[in-house]
């Protein structure tokens, strides 16, 4: 028996043939789809080239350069920032908020369960229409209850407002998701450790700040790095659907301002320039995941 | 745990309910406006109850949007991605995991990278793969002077124009959605747990490897496959960045798209109760697969973190 082979089943067949049939069509799409888009992408980045594409001159580094110096970029990159952190705070809260009450209830946790997640199915875009319908100065009902209260609600004139507007339809959408892996973490703790606990005299609050919680810090790191994940690259629909980056740029993302850039301003260096540096964050934070993050999670939620 | 703590468990199931509010009152909200004209609609503040406008107002937006060619286009897609990812995932895990050859490693790990980059960071160079995607070949055709070598060798000058524009086409909605190998590893992970004996007894019968992979394999991962499903159709149905800028002919966009062209965007005409009616319609098939589904759903959703 030779020696065994990391990933590959002690029992295997040995044909040649066969396996690359096998992988050619997911190869092919890959190499299509995302190797040779994402060279190019790398590629632009280095030079300037007109909106036609008729002339290309080399630049090395000035689109970064151009980039790290311009106010936008910055304004961009603080928003993001910004956005990210409270909307991962938000969601991580609320959820497990949500998670502890629902491991502790036992009638109807199915039906808790079973609405707290619709959201999930819910296109970001649409979470952003329904709250930009909400929170609209003009119509909106919940505009109509802050205004009542006196407070001078527009997200169309107010950047911060604009900013809470994303950030609650973002979180609105993503609860549900930390939610299903905190509660799946808090129903995995072993039952012997939170009885020794009751024995010794502790009561359900105490069990979960001192056992569930503790033990729940695997997942909420992993939840942490998929909200990022997510706050950088789901939130495109909500700010285009909802702000289109504004007001005067307050939830410019750096998603949105790539797309802007590329697409709309037809700079296309700088966009790939842009698209370079997200890049370069998202594969920071995948190796996070695999380098960190060991989830053993059960499924019986 | 048995213990009494009834304040506690009441504290509990108000939090639960208040989170149950938090779903359904945006939900209700967008449903009461949406069955109002449009004259009520801009009422301040909103009737907390329905009107009749339901019906006539989703027949609007219908017509309006196109929505019975969108919903057409979105089921297409999403479908295209669901079967599209699970079909070549399930292929190129079965070859990674039940077969040795010599650039097995290397096939993994290739596979492996393409779980690194979503496509919105690769957004632009993307759109010109599919718009033109010929376009790596001509490139090679280019590097490689092939046309100067044709010159050189034969006498005859030619010119290679290559292009094969996948644009306002199905294939370039679905395609570029489909590069990314999570569901490799979803399977990969499952293979990895079927017991030994079932490969080395089809063996021993004389099975042929894709006999062994049809009889066997498959019908064991039919509940992580109805899983993936679940999570994928979402994931197409509700697709957004790819659709807008890859959709120039209105009757290739997708209903998530049409919905982002009711949005009142002037003051003048606010038809709020057109858009949510739209709203409630465009997320009801994806919430009607999780609803009926949730057990494979919840499963899907932790197996495959996306």
């Amino acid at each position: 028996m030779a020696k065994p082979e990391a990933g590959l089943k002690r029992a295997h067949f040995k044909d040649v043939r066969l396996p690359v049939l096998l992988l050619l069509p997911q190869l092919a799409i890959l190499l299509f789809f995302f190797f040779i888009p994402s060279f190019r992408a790398l590629g632009q980045a280095f030079f300037l080239s007109d909106p036609f594409g008729n002339t290309v001159h080399f630049v090395g580094l000035d689109n970064f350069a151009q980039l790290l110096q311009s106010d936008t970029y910055h304004e961009s990159v603080k928003a993001t920032v910004v956005f990210t952190i409270l909307q991962n705070l938000l969601t991580i809260a609320v959820a497990l908020v949500l998670a502890f009450a629902s491991d502790r209830v036992i009638r109807g946790r199915g039906i808790y369960k079973a609405i707290i997640l619709l959201p999930y199915a819910i296109a970001p875009v649409i979470a952003g229409i329904l709250w930009a319908f909400l929170f609209n100065p003009a119509v909106g009902p919940l505009a109509h209850v802050l205004h009542a209260i006196g407070f001078a609600w527009d997200p169309n004139r107010v950047g911060s407002d604009a900013m809470i507007l994303v950030i609650l339809a973002a979180s609105w959408k993503h609860v549900c998701y930390d939610y299903i892996f905190l509660l799946a973490g808090l129903l995995a703790v072993p039952s012997s450790l939170l009885e020794a606990a009751a024995v010794d005299g502790a009561g359900p609050l105490k069990r979960f700040f001192s056992i569930g919680l503790p033990l729940l810090m695997p997942t909420m790191f992993f939840l942490a790095v998929m909200n990022f994940v997510y706050g950088f690259f789901e939130i495109f629909a909500i700010v285009d659907a909802v702000t289109q980056g504004g007001p005067a740029g307050a939830t410019n993302v750096l998603v949105f301002k790539v797309y802007v850039d590329g697409f709309i301003n037809l700079d296309l260096g700088s966009s790939a320039a842009q698209s370079v540096i997200l890049m370069i964050f998202a594969l920071f934070m995948t190796l996070l995941q695999f380098r960190y993050v060991e989830r053993r999670v059960s499924y019986d939620v | 745990m048995v213990e009494r703590a009834p304040v506690l468990d009441a504290v509990c199931h108000a939090i639960l309910l208040v989170g149950v509010a938090c779903v359904c009152v945006p939900l209700y909200l967008a449903f009461v406006a949406g069955s109002l004209t449009i004259g009520e609609v801009q009422q301040v503040p909103l009737p907390w109850l329905p009107g009749d406008q339901f019906v006539q107002n989703l027949r609007t937006a219908w017509t309006q949007a196109n929505f019975g060619r969108l919903f057409l286009n979105s089921f297409i897609v999403a479908l295209g991605i669901t079967v599209g990812k699970i079909a070549v995932s399930l292929l190129s895990a079965f070859a990674i995991t039940y077969f040795r050859f010599r650039f097995r490693m290397t096939a993994f790990w290739l596979i492996f990278v393409s779980l690194m980059l979503p496509i919105e960071v690769r957004i632009s160079p993307t759109y010109e793969s599919v718009a033109n995607a010929a376009l790596p070949v001509q490139w090679l055709v280019e590097t490689l002077h092939l046309s100067q070598v044709w010159n050189a060798v034969t006498g005859h000058s030619i010119d290679i124009q290559l292009s094969w524009n996948m644009v306002d086409t199905y294939p370039g909605l679905i395609l570029p959605l489909i590069a990314s190998a999570s569901a490799t590893f979803l399977f990969r992970q499952f293979f990895l747990t079927v017991p030994d004996e079932l490969c080395e007894a089809a063996r021993i019968d004389g099975a042929s490897p894709m006999h062994f992979f049809w009889t066997i394999l498959l019908p064991l991962s039919r509940s992580n496959i109805a899983a993936l499903a679940i999570i994928l159709f979402l994931y197409g149905w509700n697709q957004y960045l790819w659709p807008l800028l890859f959709t120039t002919d209105k009757d290739m966009a997708t209903a998530v798209i049409g919905l982002k062209h009711l949005i009142p965007r002037s003051d003048s005409q606010p038809a709020w109760n057109v858009a949510m009616s739209a709203a409630l319609l465009t997320m009801l098939p994806p919430i009607l697969v999780v609803v009926a589904l949730q057990r494979s759903f919840v499963k899907g959703l932790v197996d495959s973190s996306k």
